[in-house]
Order: C-alpha cells, then structure tokens, then sequence
C-alpha cells in the first residue's frame, strides 16, 4: 500500500472492519433471500479482473492509428466501429472518440459521480473518482495536467468533457513520432490508460516504460 | 438536488494524486460491493440513476469521508431498505429475517454475468422532433431541483453552443425517481472557460456537458 493510501481514513483499521463485517451481512441476506447467486457475484468479479482493461482502448487507438478509414468510423459513431473489431470487448452504445490534434487537447471528467467507458479504459482509478479531479477539471484543467506531470503550449486548446449522460468518451490521443511502419501490436504498446483519458500522453517510442 | 456530489468548479480538494500501479480493488469487500451493486441493478430492483440518486443523497460529511465503495455500499443499502427489498431486521441480524419480495427479472445467476459486461441500452424513440440543432445557441436552465438531476450547478444561467446531437435518451430525472423515461434529446453544448469562470479564467478553456432538452432554453 503506498504512502498516500494512509492519508484516507477508510483505509483506517477500524472502519474497515465495520465495513467489511456490513458488506459480508448484506452479501448473505442477498443470497438468502435468493436475490442472486453467490457463484454469480464472483462471476462478475472475475469478469471484470479479465475482460475489461485499458488493453482494449488500446487496441481501439492503435487500429484508428493505422487504418484511416477505421479512424474515420471511430470519431463518426465509437460503438459501431469498435464493434466490427472482433478481438476488442463488445461495446455498449453511445461511445464517443474524441481526437485530440496539435491544436486541441481533450480531457474527460465525470464531475456528478465516476462516468467512465468501462468496456474500453476497465474501472476508473480512485484518482478520477475522487474529489479532486471532479471539481477541478472543468476550472482548472492545466493545473490538473500539471497534477499528472503533463503540460501543453499555452495557446492550445482545451476541451474538458463533462460525462453528465450515458454518453461514453474515448480520447483519442495522437501519435507518436518515430512510430513510421509501426505494426498495431507495437502502437498497442504505446497507448497508456491516461492517455485515453486525457490526463497524459502516449509512450514515446524507445522510452523506458 | 444541490448536493456535495455536484463538485465541478469548486476549490479546496488538493491535488490529483495518481496511484502508480493502482490495483482494480484495494480490499477485497470492494469487489463484493461492485458486484452486489451490479446484480441487484440487473436483476431489476433499481436503475442506474435510482443508485446514483442514493449516493447523491447520503450526508455531505458521509459522501465526503467515505471511500468510493463505501459509498456504494451505503448507497446500496438505503436503495434495498427503501424498496423493500430488505428489511432493518436483516440489516440487524446480519441475515435474512423476513421474506423475500420478488425481483423484475428474477434471481441473479451466473447466466446473466455476460450480459451485464456490456453497458445498457439508454437511447429511445423520439416522442418529439428536437427542439434544437447544431450551431444553435442556448441557456443552461437556472433551475434547482430536488431531485436527482444530471445538470451540474456551474453551468446554470450560462451560454453555450450546441455541438452534437445523440438522439433521445431516457430521462435521469424521471427514471430516477421511478417517475418513468420520458426520453428527451441529449445534446452535447460547449460553454467558453470564460462564461463559466470569468474574464480571469484561461482563455484556451472550454468545457462541454451532455445536456437533456429540457435543461435548455433557447437564446
């Protein structure tokens, strides 16, 4: 556990305990009510520890990196093209890709709870669930950047996407020079969760990772 | 309602701290809660903005001192209480004391798992031609409801831009309260930093919301 874990009080000993005894109490009412199999929570556990991940966003960005015409299918409707890609995770609808550009940058927050494209990114971090995040984004959202070790031009736009709906966003970040030839295994490679997000940037090839 | 959960724009919270390396769960009780939270949704005994609504309204000290699952889990509980779906006496006894009441879609099984993996379905046919276009400029209302609404408070009383058009949605306002889905169009409106900030805030800024029509008036 890290250092910053400590500074958040439901980490703490105690609470834990009490919440850990209240979530097993309610796990076996549920059960004993015959609400839910007890085999199905952990199915849906384990699900989402092996199907859903940032390894599927990735996928998504590579291919739109590549292919020009997938790119071009991606930023017109996210959910119908990613659907034509057998190896991603099925894709609920309303996904939207946002492409950043040398001139626009694009970030996405969910400032009334955690809105996130699960199915591409997997769970959000506690970083963008937090308070933090959700009430600086909209107003500051340079000095979150920079929060993240990230900085822009000055003169570049940014665009901040509120996830207030069922509207899911994918950012689609740009490509890294040097990736001339690149197969889309090797892109994959590159694409970080937060880079997704809009919150960083892709690797940059040769870069230690 | 103007809770604590509707946190854009406000100040005091530090800074974003990114955990390297960040586990999905960091205990295991989480993963129980986000799976419980899943099955009895899918099972029929509340939707997404119902369990939403129940988190906006723990207490602003509870919301803000409890971890994210913990908040689910308190959630969860009210939602179940207040349904009917269990009772006080269960919560007491730590087991199921009084009977079950029955589910719209039935007991959770592990049939169902791959089924939730994929996120609902929220568009609908439209009731109604949309009121509004790309390019159209519009006000977010200055409205307060009480209940669960999807209009964050910094963006009321401000100008904006239509940019796309989503279709019809159902309504988190009704669905929320069990009131129905009136589906509305959804729109995404993008504000200037400066009409939502101030002469003072960066100019490069702009940030855009999903907005339901009837958050909107023409300008």
């Amino acid at each position: 556990m890290s250092e910053h874990d400590h500074h958040h009080h439901d980490h703490d000993h105690s609470e834990l305990s009490e919440t850990e005894l209240r979530v097993r109490a309610l796990e076996s009412i549920l059960t004993e009510k015959g609400y839910v199999e007890a085999a199905a929570l952990d199915a849906i556990v384990q699900a989402y520890e092996t199907k859903i991940g940032p390894h599927n966003g990735a996928r998504v960005v590579a291919k739109a990196w590549s292919d020009p015409a997938f790119k071009k299918a991606l930023l017109e409707d996210a959910s119908k093209a990613v659907g034509t890609l057998g190896h991603v995770s099925r894709v609920g609808d309303h996904l939207v890709a946002i492409e950043n550009t040398p001139g626009r940058h694009n970030m996405v927050v969910c400032t009334l709870c955690s809105c996130y494209p699960w199915e591409m990114l997997g769970l959000p971090p506690v970083w963008y669930k937090g308070s933090p995040y959700r009430s600086r984004a909209v107003k500051d959202p340079r000095g979150v950047l920079a929060d993240f070790g990230v900085s822009l031009p000055k003169e570049t736009e940014i665009r901040v996407w509120d996830s207030t709906a069922e509207t899911r966003f994918l950012v689609l970040p740009m490509r890294p020079a040097g990736t001339e030839g690149w197969s889309e295994d090797q892109l994959a490679d590159l694409v970080t969760r937060d880079s997704m997000i809009g919150t960083g940037f892709p690797k940059t090839p040769g870069a230690p990772s | 309602m103007n809770g604590v959960h509707d946190m854009g724009g406000m100040d005091g919270f530090g800074k974003v701290e990114p955990e390297p390396n960040e586990p999905m769960f960091h205990q295991e009780w989480e993963s129980r809660v986000l799976a419980m939270v899943r099955a009895m949704g899918a099972a029929g005994a509340f939707n997404i903005d119902a369990s939403r609504f129940y988190r906006e309204t723990l207490p602003p000290q509870v919301y803000l001192s409890s971890s994210y699952y913990r908040k689910w889990l308190l959630g969860l509980e009210a939602l179940l209480l207040d349904k009917g779906f269990i009772s006080k006496d269960d919560v007491a006894a730590g087991h199921s004391v009084a009977p079950a009441k029955s589910l719209k879609h039935g007991k959770f099984s592990i049939a169902d798992v791959e089924r939730i993996m994929v996120r609902g379905k929220f568009g609908r046919t439209a009731p109604a031609p949309a009121k509004f276009k790309a390019g159209d400029r519009v006000r977010a209302k200055n409205i307060h409801p009480a209940t669960h609404t999807r209009l964050p408070r910094y963006v009321r009383g401000r100008v904006g831009v239509v940019e796309r058009d989503h279709g019809c949605h159902v309504f988190p306002d009704t669905v929320a309260n069990d009131a129905g889905e009136h589906p509305q169009w959804l729109y995404t409106v993008v504000f200037d930093g400066h009409e939502l900030w101030g002469p003072d805030s960066d100019p490069t800024i702009k940030v855009s919301i999903d907005a339901f029509e009837p958050y909107l008036e023409a300008v």
